[in-house]
């Protein structure tokens, strides 16, 4: 699998958290639609039309298989921050009750649209605790989440420090009062297998970059039954059924959320980044849990790191290193071609909770091996001879 | 270059006790500057008489390149006319930690002058 990412001979790419490198499959194919089938979807007679919009068309497939969905429940979008925006702008007339309920894990992309939309409509949001060991506190969630409830929106896996929320639990207790559930599974698409009838989520949004495909197209899964009823987000070609002077009449999902021309290549990028991901679901699953572990008995035999994850997380790995702040660790460790992340990872609430400024995230992804952890020990020892 | 050449002894010395750090309980002028890229958080204290600084304090959280920076930019200006400390640029900051800094580090560095600067235009 390692061969499909070139970039991987030049560094030790520990930042999978913020974009995942891509295989040469999804490149070629993007490559490829421009090179032979570019044309706009939807419209044209001829056929390269024909041949882009059934591309275009055929990602959506893969997409809506790879959550267990239904085709015209699968909406394109520029990504997971996007998704959840176009929820906080569109949701508003199908809400019951004036909460908004998140946790105090949340990535900003999903905390300030909820803002926004509380101060339009004048809602309240509240926050399920995160506990001492890094887990939410279930017990606060049942008593957060109520008949007043409008909606519960939370990630799948944090970003910030690799906790792995339960979303069943989570979706039922919102269901239980009728409540709309939210899931960013930016994190989780890649490695943890969605189905979202299981899940029983109302809404999941993730990004294609974090999964192999490139920037810039990202998912939007809705129930069909509430998709259709919500008036459209951004408004224009390819979303109406009509249009007069004075009015339009709007598509149904998923082209009543799409207006304009889309993403494509991005959107066929990510249909083939699927199946690669579904082709190496296998190595996928056993790599990152293995390394996860390697990695962070490797950072507890250093010495000297404070760690912010749970015991049982995913292979997002935060810490501290003796007295050195996050960013200087990060430059230092570009010395030895090795990327991480340094900062509050878009959850300033969180590391205020956290009472840090930031940390150093190490975010692994299947291609991952012990040499780049190796690697990354080998650049911290020289942090720590620094700032010793 | 390398981040190595960035961390001198000089710099990493004025990471563990830095100059000026504190507070100025009769600060005449006071900004706090906040980077939302890298968390940097700088609040720069500062007491003008008669078109000069007299004193300056600064405190917060940083790297190592930016609690250097505004201790040798907060140690430099004292007894400076306003107009001269208002004038200074980046370069001047980088002729004062004597390193070179990576493009992706110079906000780092310029935090404490920005939040100096702010401070005495009342921003």
């Amino acid at each position: 699998m390692r061969s499909d990412f070139p970039i991987l001979k030049k560094v030790a790419y520990l930042d999978n958290a913020a974009t995942t490198q891509k295989p040469i499959q999804v490149i070629e194919a993007v490559k490829e639609f421009y090179t032979d089938s570019c044309a706009n979807i939807h419209r044209g007679v001829y056929s390269l039309s024909e041949e882009a919009t059934n591309k275009y068309e055929d990602a959506r497939k893969k997409v809506a298989g790879f959550i267990k969905a239904e085709d015209d429940e699968v909406i394109f979008t520029k990504g997971t921050t996007e998704s959840l925006n176009l929820l906080s702008y569109c949701l508003y007339p199908m809400i019951k009750g004036d909460e908004i309920v998140l946790t105090e894990l949340e990535h900003h992309a999903n905390i300030v649209p909820w803002q926004q939309m509380a101060k339009r409509h004048n809602l309240r949001i509240k926050y399920i605790k995160l506990k001492d060991d890094f887990t939410l506190d279930y017990e606060d969630a049942k008593s957060k989440i109520t008949v007043k409830t409008a909606i519960v929106s939370f990630a799948h896996v944090s970003n910030a420090i690799g906790t792995i929320n339960d979303v069943k639990m989570l979706c039922n207790l919102a269901k239980q009062n009728n409540a709309i559930s939210i899931v960013d599974a930016a994190q989780s698409a890649l490695c943890y297998p969605i189905d979202v009838k299981a899940l029983g989520c109302d809404f999941l949004a993730f990004s294609g970059h974090k999964m192999f495909a490139p920037t810039g197209i990202g998912v939007l899964y809705g129930k069909v039954e509430l998709l259709n009823k919500m008036p459209p987000f951004n408004t224009g070609g390819d979303m109406i059924k009509h249009v007069s002077f004075e009015d339009a009449e709007f598509q149904g999902s998923p082209l009543r959320f799409e207006a304009g021309t889309p993403n494509i290549a991005g959107a066929i990028g990510l249909g083939v980044a699927v199946d690669y991901i579904s082709s190496h679901s296998h190595d996928i699953c056993e790599n990152c849990g293995g390394l996860r572990k390697y990695c962070i008995d490797s950072l507890n035999k250093l010495g000297d790191i404070n760690l912010y994850c749970p015991e049982n997380g995913a292979s997002i790995i935060s810490f501290n290193i003796g007295k050195a702040h996050p960013h200087d660790v990060a430059s230092l460790l570009n010395d030895h071609d090795v990327c991480v992340r340094a900062g509050h990872h878009c959850a300033m609430p969180l590391m205020g909770k956290l009472g840090v400024p930031g940390t150093v995230r190490v975010s692994l992804a299947c291609y991952n091996n012990k040499e780049d952890i190796d690697r990354l020990i080998e650049g911290l020892k020289h942090v720590k001879e620094i700032f010793k | 270059m390398s981040a190595e050449d960035m961390y001198r002894e000089n710099i990493l010395e004025l990471y563990n006790e830095p100059l000026n750090f504190g507070e100025l309980g009769d600060a005449t002028h006071k900004h706090h500057e906040y980077n939302p890229l890298c968390g940097d958080d700088i609040t720069m204290q500062v007491i003008i008489e008669d078109d000069i600084v007299k004193d300056v304090k600064f405190n917060g959280k940083g790297c190592a390149i930016s609690i250097a920076a505004a201790s040798l930019v907060t140690d430099s200006v004292k007894g400076k006319k306003v107009e001269d400390v208002l004038s200074m640029k980046s370069s001047d900051v980088i002729e004062l930690l004597g390193i070179e800094i990576a493009s992706v580090r110079l906000k780092c560095a310029l935090i404490g002058l920005e939040a100096l600067q702010k401070a005495i235009r009342r921003e």
